[in-house]
């Protein structure tokens, strides 16, 4: 499968997640599509990763080049979860606050 | 005994610091002794080097003190030159200025106890100054003493800043000498340029390898300093306004030391001048012309002073004549004999200033011989011997500048001789004027009339002295061969000079006896006529016409000057201030700021508080990077 | 067309659809699930790609753990149903041109570069399995991985401290 497929899909949904980003104001689908572009770079790592593994594996059958980019994946997704956490937290905490998860509400950086 | 050399122009600087800060504290006398002492122990230690200096096998070498300037190539130390003509130049500064130390504890007597050490530190430092431009081996050197002389003219021609117009007058001396060392400086850059150094013996081994334009150049630029420094034509109008000083000031800076500093200079670049014969002949010219003018205009001065100032003036232009005919010598012998007899006839006139209680007017004086004994007969003696009668000593040196000018062109010698006529005239109408007929000032001035304190005479007499018998130094030819005691002394510094302007013309005994004596004789029927005239006058209140009055006025030198130079510069000054300065640059400063205020009102809408505009704005200026880093072709 | 293609352009399709859905649901709850469908078909990719170990940790960490977290919210939050009155549709529409000028500035730098023939290796693979990334993990990168248990650590005392005012 050529890389540039990955590449292409990743783009889109990395821009999906941008556009949601713009349009949408609800703090929580914000979050969200915040996520689902960390996700679309996930999967172009991966792919890197694999692209890279195939054309080693040309030299050398038993070589382990790529595994770094899987560990990084790795690693992405767990600052990815602490990140959810704190700021779900945050999120709760301002609707707990406003009553509204409204990102138009939230214009104090104005004053 | 040369390593004494330090002390001398450290002494007078160690003078100047401890009165200088110790201005409050001192006590007259504290200020006076140490004042007077630096200098005369500078003296003391001048006369051990000249000795030694004149001691057969003498070899003249550099001192150095310590490394000054370094920067690539360029090497410029700081040290002396000790040789025949610095040696020479050390004497008159220190002797003359020793005396006048002396004079003013006496004159200067009525200052503030702060003030009156004020003016004994400048003078310390000028004397310092003074000491650094003769000694410096480099034009650095020589020109950071210069500048020092500057700064020192002015402030003592300003020493009474309390007055408006002498605080002008110090301050037109110090822009004159400004456009003069500009030219100097100008000079410097174009040596090191040129030959890479400043050191008078690397310049002038180095000269005669250098093209004929660029020795004119630098030579002219160095005149133009001299014409500063020195008070000739076109820079010459700050030397009678520096009268506004003290008088003994202007006996020690504007007429014995200071103002010689040009001839110096280019007595010290003799080679240079010799290699470039327009140099030397817009130098005579200029000289000569100067000594003309200057004269002309003291015919019609009625201020002590200012007489004795063009007539500064005028001396210093046979000087210039002197050095540009080639006889150098003939300049330095004039530079000594005038440094005595111009002192002299300065401290005199500050006798008679001081008798008169502050009047300078000559019509309002007149018989002071009865009263003022001492200082009339020294001041004829002055008068005497800047008339040229022999055997005084302004005969000597101006018959030898003036054989020299008519060696080289029969017109200088004419001029030169109408000059010394005018010469002779102002100063007996000058001495008429004061010292002969009645009296004609107030009966309470005549009241007060007596004879300076023995503080003022001492230096009167020994300086009429010296005027005397200095003459006999230099010696012409044709009186006694080989007893010319000045020539052979400095031949070490002019040899290299007559080798490259070979020998001149000689002219016979005959012609020279018969010359002098015609001119003696001219000069004495002037001296004649101008006693006779001004002792019988009486004061009128009839204004000066025609030509008398355009001389009075000083040929309104000062008004063209005025019209061509400051009118413009200030109408042009005026111009960029009201229009430049005003709608151009702060315009532009102003308009910068309301367009920042303006684009800062505009921009703060960008600024919602919506963090979605903030998002959005962030990724149109991605999406605008990616575009220009990935398909904008440089 | 082999079975491989078939499945990455039916995951990629799927990816995509769900992804819009995610976006323009009106519903925060319909978002969430059209999400947990996208981390689906995106841990299909991984699987695809022989990378089993993140294609567990995906399914548990996002699909699970993150998306049930986020659900949890919503729905203490009692908000399903439209909460957002469209007010300002020209914002949105900006949203949408640059968001598409991205992808098209993307996908027009990165069409003609070199790495577009490259193959990625599909199905098979040996540095995907656990056992080779655990042997890793815990060899080479021993202390990054418990620096992350610190990271953990601060992130569950940070939204504690945060929940709890």
């Amino acid at each position: 499968m050529p890389v540039n497929y990955y590449i292409f899909l990743s783009a889109a949904l990395f821009c999906i997640g941008i556009m949601g980003v713009l349009t949408r104001r609800n703090a929580i689908v914000i979050f969200m599509c915040v996520e689902l572009m960390l996700n679309a770079v996930n999967l172009l790592l991966v792919a890197f990763s694999k692209m890279h593994h195939l054309r080693a594996l040309a030299t050398d059958a038993q070589t382990t080049v790529g595994t770094d980019a899987q560990l990084f994946v790795f690693f992405i997704m767990v600052v990815a979860a602490a990140e959810v956490s704190v700021g779900l937290a945050i999120i709760v905490m301002m609707y707990r606050n406003i009553h509204s998860v409204d990102v138009n509400f939230l214009n104090r950086l104005k004053h | 005994m040369m390593k004494l050399i330090y002390w001398v122009p450290l002494l007078p600087l160690l003078g100047f610091l401890v009165n200088g800060m110790g201005r409050r504290k001192l006590s007259k006398s504290a200020v006076s002794l140490i004042g007077c002492g630096t200098v005369l122990v500078s003296f003391l230690i001048s006369i051990l080097i000249f000795l030694e200096v004149k001691a057969p096998g003498f070899q003249a070498h550099p001192f150095e003190l310590f490394p000054f300037i370094r920067a690539g190539n360029l090497n410029i130390s700081f040290s002396f030159l000790v040789d025949q003509l610095s040696v020479l130049f050390l004497l008159i500064i220190t002797g003359v200025g020793t005396l006048i130390h002396i004079y003013s504890t006496a004159y200067m007597k009525e200052e503030e106890g702060p003030h009156y050490a004020r003016y004994f530190a400048y003078l310390n430092l000028f004397v310092f100054s003074m000491l650094l431009l003769v000694l410096g081996s480099n034009y650095v050197v020589m020109f950071m003493g210069w500048e020092g002389v500057g700064l020192c003219s002015y402030l003592l021609i300003g020493y009474w800043f309390k007055n408006g117009e002498y605080n002008d007058a110090a301050k037109k001396a110090f822009i004159m000498n400004r456009i003069g060392d500009l030219g100097f400086l100008l000079a410097i850059f174009w040596m090191i340029g040129q030959y890479g150094s400043v050191n008078f013996s690397d310049v002038f081994s180095r000269a005669p390898e250098t093209s004929l334009t660029v020795v004119t150049g630098i030579t002219l630029l160095l005149f133009i300093g001299a014409t500063g420094k020195s008070a000739q034509i076109p820079l010459y109008t700050w030397l009678p306004d520096a009268m506004a000083g003290p008088t003994p000031v202007s006996a020690l800076i504007h007429a014995a030391t200071m103002v010689t500093a040009g001839i110096y200079m280019i007595a010290r670049s003799n080679i240079l001048f010799t290699l470039a014969p327009l140099s030397q002949h817009v130098v005579a010219v200029v000289g000569l012309v100067t000594a003309l003018f200057a004269a002309t205009i003291a015919l019609k001065q009625n201020d002590i002073k200012k007489v004795l100032a063009y007539s500064t003036v005028s001396q210093l232009g046979y000087m210039f004549l002197g050095l540009g005919v080639g006889a150098y010598t003939g300049a330095v012998f004039h530079v000594m004999t005038h440094a005595f007899f111009k002192a002299l006839l300065f401290l005199g006139a500050g006798s008679v200033i001081h008798a008169m209680h502050h009047e300078q007017d000559i019509r309002n004086m007149g018989g002071l011989r009865r009263y003022l004994p001492v200082t009339h007969l020294t001041f004829l003696i002055g008068c005497l011997a800047i008339a040229g009668i022999p055997p005084f000593s302004g005969f000597f040196s101006k018959d030898e500048i003036l054989a020299a000018a008519l060696v080289k062109s029969p017109l200088y010698y004419v001029f030169g001789v109408i000059g010394a006529l005018m010469t002779a005239f102002y100063m007996f109408r000058l001495y008429a004027l004061t010292f002969r007929g009645k009296f004609r000032g107030t009966h309470d001035q005549e009241h007060h009339l007596k004879e300076s304190p023995s503080a003022m005479t001492v230096p009167l007499i020994v300086l009429a002295i010296l005027a005397a018998v200095s003459g006999f130094l230099g010696v012409p030819e044709i009186f006694a061969p080989d007893a010319h005691w000045l020539h052979h002394f400095l031949s070490p510094i002019f040899e290299d000079s007559m080798q490259i302007a070979g020998p001149s013309m000689e002219m016979g005994h005959g012609t020279e006896l018969a010359l002098m004596f015609g001119v003696v004789a001219a000069i004495a029927l002037v001296i004649v006529w101008a006693w006779r005239t001004y002792s019988r006058y009486e004061k009128s209140d009839a204004a000066e016409t025609g030509l008398g009055k355009v001389l009075q006025d000083k040929w309104y030198v000062d008004e063209i000057y005025d019209a061509v130079v400051s009118r413009p510069l200030k109408s042009l000054s005026i111009f960029l201030d009201d229009v430049v300065e005003r709608s151009g640059i702060d315009g532009i400063v102003n308009g910068v700021g309301r367009v920042v205020q303006y684009g800062s009102r505009q921009f703060r809408l960008l600024q919602s508080g919506q963090v979605g505009s903030y998002i959005l704005i962030m990724v149109i200026a991605t999406v605008l990077f990616f575009i220009l880093q990935l398909f904008w072709k440089f | 067309m082999g079975t491989t293609e078939v499945i990455f352009w039916f995951l990629t399709a799927v990816a995509v659809f769900s992804a819009l859905m995610m976006v323009f649901s009106k519903n925060p709850v319909h978002s969430v699930l059209w999400l947990i469908l996208v981390f689906f078909t995106i841990s299909g990719h991984y699987l695809l790609m022989n990378a089993q170990f993140l294609f567990i940790v995906n399914l548990i960490v996002y699909a699970g753990a993150i998306m049930v977290l986020f659900l949890f919210v919503i729905m203490l939050m009692n908000m399903e149903g439209d909460s957002e009155p469209r007010k300002n549709q020209w914002m949105t529409l900006a949203g949408i041109i640059s968001g598409g000028t991205l992808m098209l500035v993307l996908v027009a730098a990165l069409k003609d570069t070199g790495t577009q023939r490259q193959l990625v290796q599909m199905k098979e693979g040996q540095i995907g399995l656990i056992h080779h990334l655990g042997m890793v993990l815990f060899k080479d990168y021993v202390v990054p991985f418990e620096i992350s248990s610190v990271l953990f650590l601060s992130a569950m005392v940070g939204a504690v401290i945060i929940g709890k005012k």
